[in-house]
């Protein structure tokens, strides 16, 4: 190794997989140079990164600058511009450049791409990725500026491959696998996740917003892609009508012939499937009953949290009715304390060409980009102003879904358009039964 | 109110701020009272095409400044 890190070898130590033997493996490999690739950026930029975060490590400081350079041409957004500020020293990442690639819808891929891509890493990066990052994209780590038009000459050109978003750019839109693979999924994420990437691509290469916009598209409320908590708008496939039940099925798991869990957790041995504690008991809402003979939901209770259709899959189904449901401005930490997203719209069909979930889109951003302070997240703007003002902007009336918990505030304040009359009465019709 | 000449009320606009380079989107909103926030974003994302202004991001937020102007590549603030 060309630097001494005896800081990060310690970390090596660990029980989990480390990112220092993954970094230190790379740097070998590319000092070795087995496959003679024709490096752009210098040989040992892996080894130089080890070398500066040591030194980090030593100064309890650190030696990057932020910020710069956001794009390729005609992009504002897709390149993550970093520094190093010992550039004698670590030659290697004078430049650390990431590049966001826009994943594919549901993660598919073909080896022959990912060796495309990676290959591409080698010659023209530093080798090293972090695959499906807090955003969903393809993250490449690391390269010289010199070569980021190279790099978007090639993704383009010869793999078929579109840059993601960053800063104050619609970030790349992310989607579960849904209908292609899922039983659960409510919709069809990946044609929705693309017609919207499609729709918004000038929203997705330049800077339009006061901050970063995520758009991220579930199946089903088991929230793999976990849109409800770090989403500007979740898009969370849902049912209107009943939950489908086999009840042949569930006596087959209440007698042991099938596994609950489709056989997951079955590492140890908890015992026989007891339907009354595993999933009637557990049902959030107390809204399912079993009288050894007979399992009923009473539907209208559920709140479609997918427990009972997780444990007992074979028995019981997502209903016919599907939708959406959209929640919005859930965000981490960064300014204010991290958000879960608010419920919106309780259901909307989704439907090509999406004409309405759009119209909503629109009204949303029209009201974030009017209102909205520098840096301020959508589910802050919300919190800042009320909910009832984003209402307002999107020309929703209040309905018992979207309401979370009982009012605290006693006060009503009524607009002079909603109250009949407006706000001057009249004073003869009062005398008539008021005494001055 | 023209493209061109509101391109000149943002030249002008920004050339007048002393001590600082890089701006927000909304600091254009205000030099353009009566544009729509989308017209404003329109306007000055095309006036990067046309390199009269640059874009400079953290990496999570995205500003905007006179081509050449202020802090560039790796530099800090104050230097040029
Ligand atoms: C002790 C060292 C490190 C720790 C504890 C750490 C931890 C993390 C964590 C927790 C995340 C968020 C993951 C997610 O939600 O997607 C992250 C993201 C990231 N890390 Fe690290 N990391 C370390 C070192 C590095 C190094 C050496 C690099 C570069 C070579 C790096 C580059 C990144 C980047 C670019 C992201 C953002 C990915 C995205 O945009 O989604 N990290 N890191
Ligand atoms: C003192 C050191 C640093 C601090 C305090 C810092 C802080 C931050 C913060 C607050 C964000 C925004 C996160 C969010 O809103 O999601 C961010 C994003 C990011 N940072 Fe840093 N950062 C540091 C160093 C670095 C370094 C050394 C690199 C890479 C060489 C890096 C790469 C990134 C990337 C790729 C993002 C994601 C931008 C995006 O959301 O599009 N950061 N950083
Ligand atoms: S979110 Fe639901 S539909 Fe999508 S993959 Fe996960 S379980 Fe399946
Ligand atoms: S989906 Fe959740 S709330 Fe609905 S019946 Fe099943 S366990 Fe109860």
């Amino acid at each position: 190794m060309k630097h001494k890190t005896p800081l990060l070898d310690q970390l090596e130590s660990g029980p989990w997989p480390s990112f220092v033997s993954d970094i230190k493996r790379e740097a070998e490999s590319r000092t070795k140079n087995a496959k003679g690739v024709d490096y752009q950026i210098p040989v040992d930029v892996c080894d130089d990164i080890l070398g500066v975060l040591e030194l980090t490590y030593v100064h309890k400081r650190t030696h990057w600058k932020h910020g710069g350079i956001v794009g390729v041409f005609g992009y504002g957004g897709g390149v993550i511009g970093r520094y190093c500020d010992q550039p004698e020293m670590f030659p290697g990442v004078a430049h650390f450049h990431t590049m966001r690639v826009n994943q594919p819808g549901g993660k598919y891929y073909s080896t022959e791409y990912l060796e495309k891509i990676c290959d591409l890493w080698e010659r023209r990066g530093s080798g090293i990725t972090n695959m499906h990052g807090s955003t969903g994209d393809i993250i490449l780590l690391g390269t010289h500026t010199p070569q980021l038009e190279e790099i978007f000459y090639e993704l383009t050109h010869d793999i078929g491959q579109d840059l993601g978003g960053s800063g104050s750019n619609l970030r790349t839109p992310s989607d579960c696998l849904g209908k292609s693979r899922c039983e659960y999924a409510c919709y069809d994420t990946q044609a929705l996740c693309f017609d919207l990437t499609n729709e918004y691509q000038d929203y997705l290469h330049r800077p339009a917003f006061p901050y970063k916009f995520k758009f991220k598209f579930d199946g089903c409320p088991n929230c793999c892609v976990a849109s409800i908590a770090r989403a500007d708008m979740s898009f969370i496939g849902t049912w209107k009508d009943d939950i489908r039940i086999d009840q042949k099925a569930v006596a087959a798991y209440v007698g042991g012939e099938i596994k609950p869990n489709a056989g997951a957790h079955s590492g140890r041995d908890w015992g026989a499937f007891d339907i009354q504690k595993e999933v009637i008991g557990l049902c959030p809402t107390g809204c399912m009953a079993w009288d050894g003979k007979k399992l009923t939901i009473d539907n209208p209770e559920c709140t479609r949290c997918m427990h009972c259709i997780n444990v007992m899959p074979r028995a019981l189904k997502i209903g016919k009715e599907t939708g959406i449901s959209i929640l919005v401005g859930a965000k981490a930490p960064i300014l204010d304390g991290a958000q879960m997203g608010s419920l919106l719209i309780p259901f909307i069909s989704a439907e090509p060409p999406y004409t309405e979930i759009k119209e909503l889109i629109e009204k949303i951003w029209d009201y974030w980009m009017e209102e909205g302070k520098n840096r301020e997240r959508l589910g802050e703007l919300i919190k800042r102003k009320g909910f009832q003002k984003l209402l307002e902007a999107t020309e929703l009336e209040p309905v018992a879904q979207m309401v979370k918990e009982p009012r605290t505030n006693p006060y009503i304040f009524w607009k002079e358009d909603e109250v009949e009359g407006g706000f001057t009465r009249d004073i003869q019709e009062y005398r008539k039964y008021h005494l001055r | 109110m023209e493209t061109a000449e509101a391109q000149k009320v943002i030249i002008e606009g920004l050339e007048k701020k002393k001590g600082k380079s890089k701006f927000y989107l909304k600091d254009f909103y205000a030099m353009l009272p009566d544009w729509k926030p989308r017209e404003v974003n329109k306007l000055v994302n095309n006036m990067v095409q046309q390199e009269m202004l640059e874009y400079w991001s953290s990496g999570s937020t995205t500003l905007y400044g006179i081509k050449g102007a202020g802090k560039q590549g790796a530099a800090e603030e104050g230097e040029e």
